[in-house]
């Protein structure tokens, strides 16, 4: 599910990045005059270069965001994909279905409340667990790594079990050690949510940490020095020196867990028996699979897909807008 | 102000690349039937049981009856596995080429397959079928929609009352006679063995509950004058849910455990053991002779309101249909007739245990096995059947009933919110569904 950790623009970022600067003269801070010169000289020449590129990404990305949208504006169900009844255009009646019923307000805002914690919880545990990676000997940072990349490589649904088991009410070891009887962590909404939090956050800090990692190792020695030689903390020392000169990093690694996190499927689905109990722990994407799968309103599930697009479109649109602002070129 | 600009050039690529590629529309597919022919393949889907010998051998029975008696024509029975047949179906819905002639089908399914085009009108062929006669109002209206037939029933399922013989035995009470009776029994149990649930019921148990909101009189919804109202929310209906949800408390079932179960669950505890009662299904019985409690179990119909009363049950069970793409209509018709047929019917409740759907030969079956006299008893009290509109698939789905009682059990809303919310709910599916 995770790109790989060595290439330094993710897929979402990297086509947000595009997205966010369409080819062309540069534009914001003055530059020198090279770009503008070469600008329009090259001609078709680098747009016969990129082809291939663009090809792929018209066919794999282009065609089905258009498929969905196109579907979010239909009536659009199982009737209609096996002929029983005619295909007929809603304009935006899908949306206004969606926007008009109650529960879905509340997914979504279940869905971003979830999502921002989960966000916040990952870089936290990521970014101590990466500080910490540089402060220890060869062999626990040996453990620590292989602990990471242990709960990295559990396909999600794996680890959903095992922490489903791990809080188990009869069975589960937490409850024994924590003395709480048969208490049911999936029964009330905040347990549940607060339970698959840990596990997104469990399998998804190692992406963070060895990110992070690679980047403080990339940082001059001589500036750690000098911190640590005027005597500075080591949250004064992440806070003034590694966290502004991470600050690409950080914005990758922030921009995957908020699309990664508000996606969510896997750990809500398998942990909460697909919503929790009267429906209490959905979120967006499940909540999507329940309207275009189960109940074959593939039209309405696009309409929840458009919506979360936009959302995550706007999020990171609006993220790379102030770190743009504040002057750093991404 | 940058920003829109920004967004707006993409967002015109995109708009753009999108105009290119109009011509491709969603699919949809035809879907209708490609001729008649009188001889070659003949393709059948049936469901994959666990253990499904016997029923391959039973309908391999009547395949090769089908086969001596047309000439040149063959049939091919493959088992889907259940779990996946809704995609399944779906997709032999969607691309006619690939797809069978004759499948079996959940009978809740029925007018959601009629709704997308995908099974034929067989009323005509049914209604002179000599055997169609006998077959049970309850199975027939499970084929039925507006008025139309769109295939055989095949089996019906019943839900009964399992109970542990020897925990009743040692503390000396009987099984319950009434519904408040059924309550008292199961809290009873509950306080003189903490470790068992006095009757294990689920919060996301449909239809373990729907008994109790048809004995009160209640019901999901109503035909009236041509549209489906949902009348979960009539006082009657609401006396149901709340006899339901009493069942969930320290006293008998805790929610925080019960209120997740769905029927499987329940029947898991029960038959693991950790219940000393449940509405369980003449299907049920394998998954409870297995376990723990196997051997130790009698069961008998689910109490009514009043001594002497069952509570009505869910008529569930499979269907058999013809698919509308079918290319031998006359030849599947008559193999459908066949496989769901009186003979092959007596076969399958010998090999498997499905009740049969014809009165006559499920009152001979009761001779022969006497675990299925509860269930029958049940069924031939009145049993009651899901809305046949094609937005029932869709509330089922959408887990409307569920949501309803678990917010109930779990103390979210009361039974009078809950309620009208699903009713709410329900409505708006049958006006969309049209």
């Amino acid at each position: 599910m995770r790109p790989d950790p060595n290439a330094t623009a993710p897929p979402g970022a990297g086509t947000a990045g595009t997205a966010a600067r369409p080819p062309g003269p540069a534009r914001g801070r003055p530059r020198p005059a090279a770009p503008a010169r070469t600008g329009r000289r090259g001609g078709a020449t680098p747009w016969l270069y990129l082809a291939p590129a663009l090809v792929v990404l018209a066919a794999l990305l282009v065609y089905p965001v258009y498929q969905l949208g196109l579907i979010s504006f239909l009536e659009y169900t199982q009737a209609q994909v096996s002929g029983g009844q005619p295909t007929t255009f809603q304009g935006l009646g899908n949306y206004r279905t969606l926007l008009g019923d109650p529960r879905f307000r509340d997914v979504l805002l279940a869905t971003v409340l979830f999502a921002a914690a989960c966000v916040l919880a990952t870089l936290a545990v990521g970014c101590t667990l990466a500080v910490l990676l540089t402060r220890v000997r060869a062999l626990p940072r040996t453990a620590l790594m292989l602990a990471s990349l242990g709960a990295w490589a559990t396909p999600a649904v794996t680890g959903s079990t095992v922490w489903l088991f791990l809080f188990d009410p009869d069975l589960g070891p937490v409850n024994r050690v924590l003395s709480l009887g048969d208490f049911s962590w999936t029964y009330g909404q905040y347990s549940a949510f607060l339970l698959v939090l840990l596990e997104v956050v469990w399998c998804s800090y190692p992406f963070v940490m060895v990110t992070v990692y690679a980047g403080i190792r990339a940082i001059p020695e001589e500036v750690l020095e000098a911190a640590a030689l005027d005597g500075a903390s080591s949250w004064r020392t992440w806070r003034s020196v590694m966290a502004p000169m991470l600050r690409p990093i950080l914005v990758v690694v922030t921009i995957q867990s908020v699309i990664w996190d508000f996606k969510v499927f896997t750990q809500i689905y398998v942990m909460t028996g697909g919503g929790g109990i009267a429906g209490q722990n959905l979120v967006l994407n499940v909540y999507a699979y329940q309207k275009a799968f189960a109940s074959s309103q593939y039209s309405l599930g696009s309409a929840v897909g458009v919506v979360m697009l936009l959302i995550l479109l706007a999020v990171t649109l609006v993220y790379l807008r102030l770190l743009r602002r504040q002057g750093e070129d991404i | 102000m940058n920003l829109i600009a920004r967004i707006a050039a993409p967002a015109a690529a995109l708009a753009l690349a999108g105009l290119a590629a109009t011509a491709c529309a969603p699919a949809t597919s035809s879907g209708a039937s490609q001729g008649d022919g009188k001889t070659g393949t003949l393709r059948v889907w049936l469901f994959r049981e666990v253990g499904n010998a016997p029923k391959e051998k039973a309908v391999d029975a009547a395949v090769a009856g089908f086969v001596e008696a047309h000439e040149g024509v063959d049939v091919r029975v493959e088992y889907i596995p259940v779990e996946t047949r809704a995609e399944r179906i779906k997709a032999a819905f969607n691309d006619p080429e690939s797809a069978p002639d004759v499948i079996e089908y959940g009978n809740t399914d029925t007018a959601g397959y009629v709704e997308d085009g995908g099974l034929a009108d067989v009323t005509a062929e049914f209604e002179a079928w000599d055997e169609a006669a006998d077959t049970d109002p309850a199975a027939r209206q499970s084929v039925t929609v507006d008025g139309r037939v769109h295939g055989a029933p095949l089996f019906v399922g019943a839900r009964a009352l399992y109970y542990r013989t020897d925990v009743f035995a040692d503390l000396g009470i009987e099984p319950p006679g009434t519904q408040d009776e059924l309550v008292s029994t199961a809290k009873r149990i509950r306080a003189a063995r903490p470790e068992l649930y006095g009757i294990a019921v689920g919060g996301a148990n449909t239809y373990g509950a729907l008994p109790f909101i048809w004995a009160h009189g209640g019901g999901i919804a109503e035909l009236r004058d041509g549209v489906w109202t949902s009348v979960i929310d009539s006082p009657a209906s609401r006396k149901g849910i709340a006899a339901y949800a009493a069942l969930f408390g320290e006293d008998n079932c805790p929610a925080a455990t019960c209120a997740a179960m769905g029927g499987n669950a329940t029947i898991t505890a029960f038959a693991a053991g950790k219940a000393a009662m449940v509405i369980g299904g003449d299907f049920s019985r394998r998954a409870v002779e297995a376990g723990e409690a196997g051997g130790r179990y009698a069961v008998v119909p689910l109490p009514g309101v009043r001594e002497g009363e069952i509570a009505p049950a869910f008529a569930g069970g499979n269907n058999l249909g013809v698919l509308r793409s079918t290319g031998h209509r006359t030849l599947a018709v008559d193999l459908m007739k066949r496989l769901a047929g009186k003979e092959t019917q007596a076969a399958l409740f010998e090999a498997m245990g499905f009740l049969p759907t014809f009165t006559d030969v499920r009152a001979a079956a009761v001779g022969k096995e006497p675990f299925a006299a509860p269930f029958i008893e049940t069924l031939g009290s009145g049993s009651r059947f899901v809305p046949a509109t094609p937005a029932w698939g869709q509330i089922d789905a959408s887990l409307v009933l569920p949501r309803m009682f678990q917010e109930v059990v779990s103390g979210r809303k009361d039974v009078r919110t809950a309620a009208s919310d699903a009713a709410r709910t329900m409505d708006a599916a049958f006006a969309a569904a049209g």
